[in-house]
Formats: C-alpha cells, structure tokens, sequence
C-alpha cells in the first residue's frame, strides 16, 4: 500500500530522538571508532551517526524500541551525514558509506516488524540535516555578504547523501530541522536531478524549525515565506520540527495547514530544556500538549524530536489512534 | 477562473491575486536603468547602493529588480555579491527578488543565492525552443516564477500580431511540455518608445495595451509586465513629462491587465493629479489618437522645461491666531518669533503661568503627539525644545513678579530627577532623554555627570521629585546604579527608578538592580520609550499595575536567565590556553617602530580631523537610523539627517574658526613580549631584558568550533621564548579640551540643540583623531604598511593590516587597564586626559588604547570567562578576585553573591 494512501486514512506516528537514546548505552570513544577507525587521527566521540558503521547492533535496537512503541516511519541515523558536517571528524570519505549502511539496518528492521504485522506497514525516512554552515548568512558580523558555503557546494553534498540512502533502500527522503531555506532549497535541486539521473522517485518530506517566538527560521523566514519557497517541489509532506515545544509550535502547524496543498508533519521537543540542557516533559504531559494539534485537524504525521523517547512515542501513538487525519484542502493549490 | 494566484518569497510572503492591485517593482537597482546605480556599482561602494535598494522598499517596491548588465563590470560577480549583501539587510530582503539580466550565467548565479522565492527575468526563444526549454526548466528546478520576453528566432515582437503569437506559443511550451504553473509565468510583451519621430513607433503603446488584454484573456493565469520607463525614453531630462507619461501609460496598461511593472515607487506621479492639457497630450500619443499628437507633447514639453518652480520662504504661518503661530513654531522650531508671540500671548491671559500651561503646552502636545507616532525626529523635538526654553526665560522675570504678588505658583508638573553616576561623564543621551521629557510638561532636574549615590539621594528629597532616572555608558557604572538601588532601600525610598544608557540592557535591570530595590525599578531603551514610562509611573492609579506587570516581567527574565546560562559549554582555561591562536613565530619578521618611547600630539589640526569622521555614529546619536551618506537621502528621515548634517558642518566650521575645541593625543611604542599566560611584557630600551611594566590580558573560554581558536590579544605578540623582538603600540587621545566652556554658552543660551551637538562632534572628532593616527602609525610611526592609501570608507570598515583595541571593549573588557596606560603614556600630563575612579575618560571625548601589527591580529569578543580564569587574572594583576569579579561583571559566566 501505498503512504499516500495510508495518510488519507490515519495519522502516521513518526519516531522519537536518536540522540537521547544513544546517550543511554554511555559509549567511550572506542565504541564510536569500533574496527575500521581505531587508527583515525581524530578523535570521533559524539560522531553518533558513524554508529549505524562501528555499532549497528545498537542503532538496530534503538529503532526497534520505536517501532515496538507505535512508530510507522523511522528516520535513518544520518542527521550529520554529509562532507560538510563529517568535515568535523575528517570522515568525508565514509559519507556514502555511512548512509548506505544506516539506510540498510533501517530497512531490515522495518522488513521484520512489516512481516509480523503485514497491515502496518513500517517506512524508513532518509534523513537529511541541514550540514553544520548556512548558505544565506554570514557567519561574520563585519561582513555580511560572506557565505561559508555555496549553493553549488551544498548540491554535491546533499547529493552524495541522497544516494546513499536511496542504494541503502530507503522508502522517504526527510530534509529536516531546516535552519536555512537556501540550504534546503539545495537538498531539493540534488534530490530532483538525482532522481531525473535514476529514473525513479521517492517520496519528499521536508521540515523546517522555527528558532523562537519570532515565528520565523533561523534565516527570517516566515512560515509562509518557507512554504511558497519550496513548493516548486511536489511534496509528500512538510512540518516543522526541534527548538520548541508543542504547544509553542501550534500557531505554526496552523498556517501551514492552512495554506499548504501537501501533508503537514510535526515533531516538536520535549518541552524545553532545563537549566542542566535536558528534557524533562513527561510522555503524558507532550501528548497532552499534540493532543491540541489532533483536535484542531492539524496534522498527518506525528512524532518527536530532542528529548522524546519510545515511551512519548507510544502514548503519542495511542492518542493519534482516537482522531482522524487533517484532510488536504484542494483549494490552496499551488 | 478558479483562483490561483503567484506566490513569492523574500523573508516574507507576497501573494498576487487578481484582486491584488497592481505590483510594483522597483528599478533603481538596475546599471542599465540609473547611472547613479552604475557609479555606486562601478567604485565598489556596495554600501550606498544597498541604501538605493532600501529606498525602493521603503518607497513602496512590493518586488526588487537588480540587474547588473554593464560591460565594463563583472556581471556575475557583482549580482553575487549585491543579492548577498541584500540578504543580511532585513528591511530589504522582506520582499522577492527579481533577477535582471540578459546573461543566464548570471540569472544561474543569482538563483544561488536566494533562499526565498524570486523571479527571474528574463528568458525567451530567441536562441531557439531547445535552450528555452532547458532554461524554464532549471528555472523551476530553482523554484523562482519567470518574465517571458516576446522574442523569438526572428526577434523582438514591434506588432500586435507578432507579440501575441509568441506569447501563446511559449506559454504553450511552458505549460504544457515543462509543466510550469502557468501563475508562475509573466509575458513582457515589450515596452518601446514613443513619440519619437518615426512613424512605425506610433501603435508601440497601443499594441502594447491590445496584447496585455489578449494575454489576459486567452492564456489563463498567465501575469503581464514590463518596464516602463522606456516608454518615455525620447524625453530624457524633462522629468516632468517622463512621470506623466510613465503615470498615464500605467493607467492603461492597469485597464487593459497589466498586473505588474518595473518602476520607480518613489517617483510616480498620480493619474489625477497630472496637469490636463499635459495629460491630454501625452495620451494623444500613447493611445494614437491625432496624426500630430508627438509634435504637440514635445511643443508642450518646451514650456516645461526647466520651469520648475523655486520655493521661496512661506511667512503665511504669521497672519495665523496667536495659537497657531505658538504651535508653528514649536513644532518647526523656529525661534525667531517666538519672544513677540509669547508677550501677545501673555496680553490675553490673566496670569504669566496660564500662557505656559495653555498655548506653549498645548504646542508642545502636538509635538509630543508627532514624535510618538514617527512623524517627527529627534533633532527636531530638540529644537522645539528649544523654542519652548526661550519663551519661558521670556515669562521668567513675570512669573517671579506674579510669584511675589500671590505668594504662590500654579499645580507644579511632575518632576524627574536626572544624572549619570559616579565614576561616568557621558551625558548626550542623558540630555536627550532630559529634553523629551521636558518636552512633554515634565519638569527636569539634572544633577550633571559624576554623580554620588548620596547626592542623587539628597536632591530627590530636596526637590520632591516623583522619578529618579540614572543614566551611564561605561560597565562600571552598571554596579554604581546596582549601589544606588541598594541605597534608596536601605533609606527606604518608594520612588520610581528609571535605568538608560549604553552599556544598560533590561536583562542587566532584571537581573542585577530590580532585586536589590522594592520600588518600581523600569529599563528604557530610549528618548522615545521615556515619556510613556514615566506617564505610566506618575499616575497613583497606573503606577501600581504598571509596577507589578514590570516586576513579574523581570522576574521570568531572571528565571529565563538562570535557565539559559546553564547551557552555554565553557572549557577550562588551561585547555583554552592550548587552543589559542596559531601564528608561526619561525617565519615572523618584527617591524621596528620610528621610534621607542612616547611621541606627544598637541592641538591637533582639527580641519585634518574632520576628514576622518565616521558620520554613521552622528546620526545613531540623533536617533536617525541609516548610515552615512545614504541616510541623507533616505526617504523617511533623510531631510531631517541632511538638515542635521548642514548644521553639524556650520558648527564644525565655526569651531575650527575659533579654536573653541583642542586635540591633543600620546602615542607609544615598547618592545613587548608575551608571557606562557595571557600578559605582555614591555622593555623600555633594545638590549634590555627586565621589564618595567606588564599588560594584562584575557581569553576567551567558550567552546570552539573545529578550527577555531580561543582568541586572547596576548596571541598577537612574540612569545619570550620565539627570541623575537615584537612591539607594541598604546594611544590616547581627546579632542574634547575646551568643550566645558563652549557648552556654557550654550547651556546659558537654554540651547540644549547646540549643547548635545557640539558633545556629538566633539566625539566624533576623538574618534576620528584615532582613526588618523592610527593611519599614520601604520604608514610613519610604526611604518609596518607604508604602501597603505586608503580612502575613508574603507579605513571606517577598517580594511587595514593590524588593529587598536580599548580596554572596556569586547576584546578587553577590564577597564583597569587604562590605568596602566595612562600611567606609562602620562596622559595626563602630557594630554590633558584624565581618569575617573571607575576608569572612565574625561574629557569624556576621548580615546585609548593599543595598537597591534600582526597581521593575523583581528577583533574578537571575549564573552563569557569562568572562575578559574578570573583567579589565574586576579594573581597575574595582584587584585583581589572579589575586584576582578566586579569590574568584570557583565563578562562572568557564573554568578557573584
């Protein structure tokens, strides 16, 4: 079946954070340089993408734990993996590598929960960060016509990424935590000539953050401005995701939902985070805060970001059963 | 037709409906179109040409044209770099691009650099349908909307027929093989000139309308644009009739379904306001209507031009009632009048005091009103204020007659106690906020600059005032109003505490003042915040609420605060100290300064000065945004700035006419080196290995991306074990002798517009003697860059080798450091400069600091520290860390008790 018809019929639950469930194993550096780096001049602690490589037994149980709680769709353990945030780790030639071999691991545990339970079938989202530089912002104040990086520049990397995740198998490609429209609008031109070059597509899901109360992106866009910017794509699904809470994304959600001819997505944090950096919201009190987003007919895909677990997953889940999908207005057709 | 409009995206959205009214799009950023864009473009002053397109916005431009076809330039480049620069300007980068050239290679390079949606203008078949196609396509591949030339293989379409036949067929391309929205597609079915002599010129327009309509009616929604001043194109010169023109062949156009055109917003002559007979003509021409319709617009042209009416000076203002020409005034401040209307208006009134409180405050009311609601600036409120100030010295010696007689004064108006405190001299925006306040009926007593908590405390009960305000510019003065807090408890006082100035912020106010004080403690951001404040505050009912909404505000900022703090990643110092920046003292070649020891600067010339200034700053100071010189120009504040600046320049000349201001400076070089820590060690003589003095910097400990350091100034300086002998440059300079006895004169005058100008200028010549001698340190006292010749623009954006931080900057935030500079330099003495108890320079127009060559050297920020450095700098410094902790207070990422 396919997901588009899927999400006429319910609302389909994305996961929770990769990050906060990797900290729980509590790694050393050896975990994360396992075999093949054990010589790399550079230290690679944090690099928790190059788990899906050194310790896919864990990434493995780390998305089983999710689908086990409710998850239709998994995103790939690939958020940093371009050459330009895996610069960091001068791991640049291991970035095909690493998303071939996230995308795989994904795929063959949603083929296990997809043939116990052949009517839910499991989907893998390829994800795709927003690399670690900003292509319409300067870094520097006392210039402000730099850029740290180009738009032809972001194309080659987004590329390389792309392909590996559509190799690895992957169902969705998921541009996520978009700081930066030039940056994404990027990732679109690379995945629209790659699947011009392959012959085939997959469905697109993008996702935008909203950095505070301003109501915009971190590069000033509003939600509407990012809407129309990248709707020269036709898209599965856009949303919003990261910086806030649910309850501050709501008004957000609304205009997109409002305004937006494809599906809308959402996978807010855990509330804030407290004075020590961490998430406290409960998985009752984030659900009851979604729970509005439901109410309203808002929202087709629901999940979470930093701070949100499989046990948030599961009662987002629950609730998601009791209400019926947003339904796409035909009106505002682009 | 079902709805489906054009959307597109700057930073926000514009969407283009048929109910919209037509689109404008501003041209002014256009090489071909403006020669003063090309010049700007041409002398790389990016800067000014930003302004232009600012201009456009501000004038109404829902669309920004930039084009950048020019031989003589790099078109490419210079798209690049101007769409970037429009990207960080948000007034700007608020409304859609549209991409101008006729080179795709540019289009291609400007779809690169916008993140919203744009329109790219503009593509045609004139190469042959498989190169449209590919570029349609890209174009979409881009997400941008698209202008379509009617061009084709054959050429540019001149007839109807011509003009809608391509149309229809790239719009059936478009639509039907590359899948492009048809909204996202706009025809330009071509704009020629007319009246121009020759007679196949004479359906231009009118075809050009007959199309718009076929487009509009038979290629469903599908837009019609076009750029119109080429229309007009045979009148250049004759403003006059191009606006008509541009104006009436709008209206058709708009009648006939043009939905967009590039134009100049801001130069737009409306339909119904052109002359008759000029409007009759010009459509005669545009519409065809007579065989000698072009030999009349230009016989009507003749007349025209160069007619245009000079303005002369308007005394009609005079024959108004005595209250109109009070309110005049005022609001104009014009001053010369004001002592013969303000004794008629004392004729018709009982008592001195109701002239007051009746026609001069009903005057400054409307200027109050004005100010509050953006339509007047602040240079003018000051010379209302002035106004104001001589017709009440006028009543003065009456009011005390009526004083003595009656035995007592009217209702007295609400009363604000003001002063900069101990240890500060600046006062400009203090004075500022003085004068609007005082404007809008509050009586002001300002107690001056250097003032101790005690004597702000002993005025207060003296006069009953009803609010006091402190205002400081320097970070020490942060604690000394954290200590006027903490006094007004202790001696129990409940009266409002209003904090203003520079270095102020309300999380300082939030965090640091409003817990230590009871009362209503209130930050105000500037002149314009003040007067709704202390209404607030002065009213019994008001003040209450208005405390408590203040209260519970600072309270969830200090909560906020807490929270935050908390998750910014610091690193030990020693760790920062291995991170510091890597220059290779192998290959480093030390220049040797002209000399060793001081070099003593007295009476500077100020006419050298003067083509040193920064202007920018001289506006921030009046509270006019925009930077200098665009700002003259600019179409909300731009007559006020050019006014300012005229009278800045008359004042300049007068006071380098009369010697009335004195620059005197010290420069020094010392052989230096630094330490395995963050201090440098100065020699005084070659040879000579013991220090006699040591400066103190620190670094910066906040977590660093790969490949960046964490940055102290000592970095900049040979290390002692490098065996290099490095030097080190220190300065201090003032241009603010005799400013006190010019500012008397002023001050007895009651002319506060004089008074904060001639601080302002007296500023801003300190810091252009800084600038100079920094110039000339690098080509002649130091002489490591003889070859530098830089214009003044570019020494402000310092585009120069090496630097001159001060101390209390972001690179060296620890004000104690002038003293040692000031000691070594003897500025004192040899200047005239000296220092406050909290480190502060007075004259307060003056200047200090270092100079470093090392090319690698570079301004930085030090943010936040942590304790163990503060200790490390207490024991380098032999200060206490509690002293350490307090002058550097806003720099600490851990609380003090």
């Amino acid at each position: 079946m396919k997901i588009e018809d899927i999400l006429k019929e319910r609302i389909l639950i994305l996961d929770g954070a990769m990050g906060t469930m990797i900290q729980r194993y509590k790694l050393e550096e050896a975990d994360f340089r396992g075999e093949i780096l054990k010589d790399h001049q550079h230290p690679l602690k944090g690099n928790n993408d190059l788990l899906s490589l050194t310790r896919p037994d864990i990434i493995k149980d780390i998305h089983r734990e999710y689908f086990e709680a409710g998850s239709d769709i998994i995103e790939t353990n690939t958020f940093g993996s371009t050459s330009v945030a895996q610069a960091d780790y001068h791991l640049e030639h291991l970035v095909y590598e690493i998303n071939y071999q996230s995308a795989k691991i994904a795929k063959e545990v949603a083929a296990e929960f997809t043939a116990r339970e052949p009517n839910k079938p499991r989907f893998v989202a390829g994800s795709m960060g927003p690399t670690t530089k900003l292509a319409s912002m300067s870094p520097d104040v006392n210039n402000p016509g730099y850029r740290a990086i180009t738009f032809d520049q972001l194309v080659v990397a987004f590329k390389e990424q792309a392909k590996g995740l559509l190799d690895g198998g992957v169902d969705l490609l998921l541009p996520e935590t978009i700081t930066d429209t030039l940056n994404v609008k990027a990732a679109l031109f690379a995945i629209q000539e790659l699947f011009e070059e392959r012959g085939t597509t997959v469905p697109v899901m993008i996702s935008g953050t909203i950095t505070d109360a301003s109501g915009r992106i971190l590069s000033g866009q509003t939600a509407e401005a990012f809407l129309i910017s990248v709707s020269h794509v036709p898209l599965l699904s856009i949303g919003f995701n990261c910086a806030m809470g649910a309850s501050a994304l709501r008004p957000y959600l609304k205009e997109l939902s409002d305004k937006a001819p494809f599906f809308i997505s959402a996978y807010p944090n855990a509330g804030l985070p407290n004075e020590f950096g961490q998430y406290d919201q409960t998985a009752n009190e984030m659900a009851a805060e979604v729970e509005d987003y439901l109410k309203e007919g808002l929202i087709n895909i629901l999940g979470g970001c930093c701070g949100s677990t499989p046990d948030h997953i599961r009662r987002i889940a629950e609730i998601a059963k009791k209400y019926s999908p947003r339904r796409i207005n035909s009106e505002v057709l682009l | 037709m079902s709805n489906k409009p054009l959307k597109l995206s700057g930073l926000e959205s514009v969407v283009i409906t048929p109910s919209s009214n037509f689109v404008n799009i501003g041209e002014r950023t256009n090489v071909t179109g403006s020669a003063k864009f090309l010049k700007l473009i041409k002398e790389d002053k990016f800067d000014e040409a930003l302004e232009v397109a600012l201009d456009q916005v501000r004038g109404g431009a829902q669309v920004i044209d930039v084009n950048m076809d020019e031989g003589m330039l790099d078109s490419q480049a210079a798209m690049v770099r101007f769409l970037n620069l429009m990207a960080a300007e948000p007034e700007i980068a608020r409304v859609p691009v549209m991409i101008d050239s006729s080179k795709w290679e540019v289009i291609e390079a400007g779809l690169k650099c916008l993140q919203g949606k744009g329109i790219v203008n503009s593509i045609s078949m004139k190469a042959g349908e498989e190169e449209f196609v590919r570029q349609a396509k890209l174009v979409r591949r881009y997400g941008a909307a698209v202008v379509v030339m009617a061009f084709d293989e054959q050429g540019q379409a001149d007839t109807f027929e011509r003009r809608i036949s391509i149309c229809k067929r790239a719009y059936d391309i478009l639509v039907n093989d590359v899948k492009f929205p048809p909204q996202d597609i706009i025809f330009d079915p071509n704009i020629f000139p007319v009246a121009t002599g020759i007679d196949e010129h004479r359906n231009y327009a009118l075809d050009f309308f007959r199309a718009a309509k076929w487009i509009r009616e038979n290629l469903p929604h599908a837009h019609v644009s076009g750029g119109v001043s080429n229309v007009s194109f045979s009148f250049r010169g004759n403003q006059k009739v191009r606006e008509a023109m541009h104006a009436a062949f709008l209206y058709h156009g708009i009648q006939h379904g043009m939905d967009m055109g590039i134009v100049n917003p801001t130069m737009l002559e409306v339909y119904d306001e052109i002359d008759k007979e000029l409007l009759e003509r010009v459509e005669d021409v545009l519409l065809n209507r007579r065989d000698d319709s072009t030999e009349r617009l230009l016989e009507f042209a003749e007349t025209v031009k160069g007619s245009a009416k000079k303005k002369e000076a308007d005394d009609s203002w005079r024959k108004g009632t005595v209250q109109e020409r009070i309110t005049h005034a005022l609001v104009k401040g014009i001053i010369d009048f004001i002592d013969r209307d303000t004794e008629e208006a004392r004729q018709n009134y009982e008592k001195p005091l109701e002239v007051i409180e009746g026609p001069l405050m009903d005057g400054m009311n409307v200027v109050g009103d004005l100010f509050g609601s953006g339509k007047m600036f602040l240079p003018q409120v000051v010379k209302s204020a002035r106004v104001m100030k001589k017709a009440v010295a006028y009543l003065e010696p009456y009011l005390q007659e009526e004083k003595i007689k009656s035995g007592q004064v009217g209702k007295p108006a609400a009363k604000i106690l003001m002063a900069t405190v101990k240890g500060d001299v600046h006062d400009i925006g203090k004075n500022i906020v003085g004068v609007v306040l005082a404007c809008n009926n509050y009586d002001v007593v300002d107690l001056g600059v250097m003032v101790p908590a005690d004597k702000i405390l002993e005025a207060a009960r003296r006069e009953k005032v009803d609010i006091i305000g402190l205002s400081g510019l320097i970070t020490p003065s942060l604690d000394e109003m954290v200590y006027v807090a903490k006094e007004m408890q202790r001696e129990k006082f409940d009266l409002p505490l209003l904090i203003g100035g520079a270095t102020t912020s309300r999380i300082h106010t939030a965090v640091k003042i409003d817990p230590v004080y009871d009362g209503p403690v209130v930050y105000v951001l500037d002149a314009s915040r003040s007067v709704p404040v202390a209404s607030e505050l002065i009213s019994e009912t008001s003040r209450k609420i208005f405390k408590s909404k203040t209260k519970e505000e600072y309270q969830k900022l200090r909560v906020d605060h807490e929270n935050r703090r908390e998750l910014k990643n610091y690193i030990p110092l020693a760790e920062a100290r291995k991170n510091k920046t890597a220059i290779n003292w192998d290959a480093f070649v030390p220049v040797k300064p002209a000399f060793y020891g001081k070099k003593v600067l007295l009476n500077y010339p100020l006419e050298e000065l003067r083509n040193y200034i920064d202007w920018t700053p001289f506006f921030q100071t009046w509270m006019l945004a925009g930077r200098y010189p665009g700002i003259l120009k600019d179409a909300v504040v731009g007559v006020e700035a050019q006014k300012l600046y005229n009278d800045a320049q008359q004042m300049l000349d007068t006071i380098i006419k009369d010697k009335s201001l004195q620059a005197n400076g010290v420069v020094a070089f010392y052989r230096a080196n630094r330490t395995s820590k963050e201090d440098v060690k100065l020699y005084s003589k070659e040879g000579d290995d013991t220090p006699f003095a040591t400066l103190h910097f620190l670094r910066q400990q906040n977590k660093k991306a790969q490949n960046l350091p964490n940055f102290s100034l000592a970095d900049f300086i040979a290390p002692i074990d490098s065996g290099k002998d490095d030097c080190i440059g220190m300065f201090a300079v003032t241009a603010g002798i005799g400013l006190e006895k010019l500012v008397e004169k002023f001050k007895a005058a009651h002319d506060d517009y004089s008074e904060i100008m001639a601080k302002a200028l007296a500023d801003r010549l300190a810091e252009a003697f800084a600038e100079c001698l920094h110039e000339r340190v690098r080509k002649e006292f130091w002489g490591y860059n003889k070859e530098e010749n830089l214009a003044n623009d570019q020494l402000i954006a310092e585009k120069y080798q090496g630097i001159r931080p001060a101390p209390g900057y972001p690179a060296c935030p620890d004000h104690t450091e002038k003293r040692t500079i000031f000691e070594i330099l003897e500025a004192e003495k040899e200047a005239g400069i000296k220092l406050t108890e909290s480190c502060a320079m007075y004259p307060a127009a003056a200047v200090s600091g270092y100079y470093f060559s090392n090319p690698e050297s570079k301004y930085f920020g030090l943010g936040k520290i942590e304790k163990d450095q503060v200790e490390d700098y207490a024991e380098r410094k032999g200060m206490k860390v509690e002293e350490v902790e307090k002058w550097l207070s806003p720099n600490l990422s851990y609380d003090t008790l």
